[in-house]
């Protein structure tokens, strides 16, 4: 069942389970229900819908309900008593009529992730052009025509509303035939769901920024790294998170702890299921639709081929496993035997997991897999100056480099510009006695590396353009210094092709920006006319969060003029991604290849790092842009005024 | 411009962000018992507290601390209060001003109170004040505390707290100089994070004139103690 309303039995999951989401396989229990595999297979995909709505005219109502993802009843907020909100599945081309109405006792709205459109109909209360939010009771009606197709969603951009419920899938269903084929289309939105009030949470975030970690590193790990690393290693590798007070493990803020992740509305225990038939190509549409969770996704067995991001084609690519970050969304392919598979899809700190079942029979099931270790932050992560080393050395730790054809490699200062690492994900690299505050690479031990999964040849590959990624200074604005403000990544480095934190060298394919190529060609071929530099901001400790060292509630609007190309750059000046989405208009993404630049409206800014997108200045009028991490939003927030 | 000005009253006004309806800084209230204990003191088993509570919100707030001792089946010994006002000054840190008021031992003693309390690097827990007092009296009082994990719950934490003074004060039994230094370790299992039992020892020593007073009195000048206790907070 995707969603219990008002259901108080079936699935109840132990309370026990609820701290960290352990799943279960649901073998058993299909088979027990001892029915014939024809009426499984309708069961299933009777149960486990969500509701879609298709056409040009559409009546919603915002509400509450009863649901029972953990064993308690709780009450979430819904759209047409559906959890997530129906998917609305519409044509590019058609002017779409949304009435929207909110039975809540609260201001609600809704926005639509992604869509171009008018900034009146965009759902941001007081920033989109005439809109103060949806009062109690009230029907709001939103009209815009469609001029895109691809995958989105929807949601509340009131409250806390997203955390509760109010998320939905968008298919906008192109007006060309599409550049691939496949046979079944399934949505696959990945959430997170709390029992617990969300104001309480950030509460609770307020008062003690790490009480939902509980993976910190602690005696046993210390003890590990004596007994492998020695003494002075270390307390070198150890030394910099002690001096400037920040954990290594802080991957999440909000964690399996108190979020169960559901797929399609699914919890663990449950499992979404999407059935097939024999020969068939699927087509699996990723939403993230988390209030702050990321998911590494694989589906163990299968290739999947990456075919659009942020509903927008790009180069098929193949992979094993991609990361999706809060708001984004993918396209994969997928070719099945016709075995059962699992989609496992594990939170960024490995506190938990959403998972479902892909499968030609509901009586068969697929092996979950277990999670990945949880994974430390590096200096890297920290924006540590790394400069040496060229942008696309990331994570080294214990990389032995002896034997190493040195070829244009000049260790001596190590210049790797233009050497476009792609996924080597160069695990192992020896830095003992390596000082990272100064990083000379004289102090490297680079013996004996290791060029096996390095595909050299892949240094052949068209080279970054040096001017896209060494441009701009980086600086950090006087309002960045203060009690507000924790950290400025001394060096901040590009790292397009750095699949991230707990995904550098996992022996699998993971996808990265650089993967990223628009199918088309880049839509605005034109140089940015100004740039114009972003820091995220914060402090983790205190729990605040801002831009350039600013929030929100004490910002002027970024006044953009109407026309123009901008390039921006965001600074990560802070340990944590943030999943940054501006809305009404197109973030061109500088992967490396400018002639293939993909367009994205979410985009990942890494733990230290920088990444630079162009703007096509399209859109008049008010719109939002923020960290799409809930509890971040608040003040690492801008408005944007176009005019 | 009107438009910001406008925005900027509006958020003012009623506190809500204009994205959310929703305030990124809203007034919050935390009640933070760090100690609540019995230990083994040489006259009797004495109850131990060590309590703050705030409100406010991210950069200014209002503090209050307590501490004190009491013994089982006496009145307590020692005890103060302190209101603070506590402002934010940089990552870490938070300046704190205001007035403490020792309660007992008898005669009250008033002071006026000004420190920094915080995280230092290497995550140690420092709360360090200076206080001047009636009379000319002047004294500071240092706390640290550390915190190992043993495990995600099971941690361990050294502390060391000391009391300067800067003259004698008979009445009240402190001695000029260093008065007294205490060194805690204390391992606690937090069962959820707001609460968490604990078991300790407890090593004090005083010096000096406060020695001398406190033996005038035939007290101890020194002592180790076990205890047990609980941490709470919300």
């Amino acid at each position: 069942m995707k969603y219990r309303k008002n259901s108080f039995s079936g699935g109840i999951v132990s309370p026990s389970r609820r701290r960290f989401v352990q799943g279960m396989a649901m073998g058993g229990m299909a088979a027990s229900l001892g029915l014939t595999s024809r009426s499984l297979w309708a069961n299933v995909e009777q149960q486990q819908k969500i509701p879609t709505l298709t056409g040009t005219e559409f009546d919603l109502a915002i509400g509450e309900q009863v649901v029972n993802f953990t064993g308690t009843p709780r009450i979430a907020t819904t759209v047409n008593a559906s959890l997530p909100a129906p998917i609305l599945r519409w044509k590019e081309g058609d002017t779409v009529t949304l009435r929207v109405k909110n039975n809540l006792p609260e201001t609600s709205s809704i926005h639509w992730h992604g869509i171009i459109l008018p900034s009146s109909q965009d759902g941001v209360p007081n920033i989109s052009d005439g809109f103060s939010g949806i009062a109690p009771g009230t029907t709001h009606t939103y009209q815009f025509k469609l001029v895109q197709s691809g995958t989105y969603w929807y949601h509340s951009h009131s409250g806390f509303q997203e955390q509760t419920g109010l998320y939905g899938p968008i298919i906008v269903d192109p007006l060309e035939p599409e550049p691939f084929t496949y046979d079944r289309d399934y949505v696959v939105m990945l959430s997170d769901w709390t029992d617990e009030d969300p104001t309480v949470v950030y509460a609770k975030l307020k008062k003690l920024s790490h009480y939902y970690n509980f993976n910190e590193r602690t005696h046993k790990d210390l003890m590990k790294d004596l007994k492998e690393k020695g003494l002075a290693r270390t307390w070198s590798e150890r030394k910099m998170w002690m001096q400037m007070r920040m954990s290594q493990r802080d991957l999440a803020d909000v964690t399996g702890y108190t979020y169960t992740y559901l797929m399609n509305g699914q919890t663990p225990a449950d499992g979404w299921t999407g059935l097939f038939r024999k020969g068939e190509k699927i087509r699996l549409r990723f939403i993230n639709g988390s209030a702050m969770s990321f998911f590494d996704v694989r589906i163990p067995g299968l290739k999947m081929t990456v075919v659009a991001a942020d509903g927008q084609y790009v180069q098929p690519v193949s992979v094993d496993e991609f990361r999706i970050g809060v708001a984004e969304t993918y396209d994969v392919i997928v070719e099945p035997d016709e075995a059962a598979y699992s989609i496992f899809a594990q939170s960024i700190d490995r506190s938990g997991y959403a998972r479902g079942t892909l499968t030609p029979d509901p009586a068969m099931t697929a092996e979950v897999p277990a999670m990945d270790p949880v994974p430390d932050l590096t200096h890297m992560d920290m924006g540590m100056d790394m400069s040496g080393m060229g942008h696309s050395m990331h994570d080294m730790g214990g990389m032995n480099m002896k034997g190493m054809d040195h070829g244009k490699m000049q260790m001596g200062g190590m210049d790797m510009k233009g050497m476009d690492h792609g996924q080597h994900q160069m695990g192992g690299m020896n830095m003992k006695g390596m000082d990272h505050g100064k990083m000379q690479m004289g102090g490297m031990d680079m013996n004996g590396m290791d060029h096996g999964q390095h595909q050299m040849a892949d240094m052949k590959r068209k080279p970054v353009h040096p001017s896209d990624f060494s441009s701009g200074k980086v600086i950090h604005a006087p309002t960045e210094y203060g009690p507000h403000v924790d950290m400025r990544a001394q060096a901040p480095q590009y790292r397009l092709d750095d699949p991230g934190v707990g995904l550098r060298n996992n022996g699998r394919r993971v996808l990265t920006y650089a993967d990223l190529k628009n199918l088309r060609g880049t839509n605005d071929p034109r140089e940015p006319d100004r740039e114009i530099q972003l820091h995220l901001t914060g402090n983790m400790e205190r729990y605040m969060w801002s831009v350039n060292g600013v929030k929100f509630a004490n910002a002027e609007p970024l006044r953009w003029k109407m026309g123009e190309r901008l390039r921006i750059t965001f600074v990560n000046d802070t340990m944590m991604n943030h999943p940054m989405h501006l809305h009404g208009m197109w973030s061109d993404l500088e992967t490396g290849d400018n002639d293939f630049i993909p367009r994205k409206h979410t985009v990942i800014v890494q733990p230290g790092s920088r990444i630079s997108y162009r703007v096509t200045v399209d859109a008049e009028g008010g719109w939002a842009y923020h960290c799409h991490l809930l509890y971040h939003m608040l003040g690492m927030f801008r408005e944007v005024q176009v005019s | 411009m009107k438009k910001i000005k406008m925005m900027m009253l509006a958020l003012a006004v009623n506190g809500s962000a204009v994205a959310g309806g929703m305030n990124d800084d809203p007034f919050l209230f935390m009640l933070k018992v760090d100690k609540l204990e019995l230990s083994d003191a040489a006259d009797g088993t004495a109850m131990v507290w060590d309590a703050q509570a705030w409100a406010g919100k991210d950069l200014n707030k209002l503090w209050l601390k307590s501490e004190g001792e009491k013994l089982s089946g006496e009145g307590t010994e020692e005890g103060n209060l302190e209101i603070l006002y506590s402002r934010a000054v940089a990552p870490f840190w938070d300046l704190q001003a205001g007035w403490r008021h020792d309660f007992r031992p008898d005669p009250d003693r008033d002071w006026f109170a000004f420190g920094v309390k915080g995280l230092a690097p290497y995550l140690f827990e420092v709360d360090a004040t200076a206080y001047i007092g009636e009379s000319g009296r002047m004294a500071a009082a240092l706390s640290v505390e550390y915190e190992y994990m043993f495990t995600q719950k099971l941690i361990l934490s050294p502390e060391l707290e000391m009391n300067l003074y800067s003259k004698d004060d008979e009445e009240t039994g402190v001695g000029s100089g260093l008065s007294d230094l205490a060194l805690g370790l204390r391992l606690r299992y937090e069962i959820v994070r707001e609460f968490a039992p604990y078991i300790g020892v407890n090593w004090w020593n005083k010096f000096g004139k406060t020695a001398d007073y406190a033996e005038a009195e035939g007290g101890d000048s020194s002592d180790v103690e076990f205890v047990a206790g609980f941490r709470l907070w919300f």
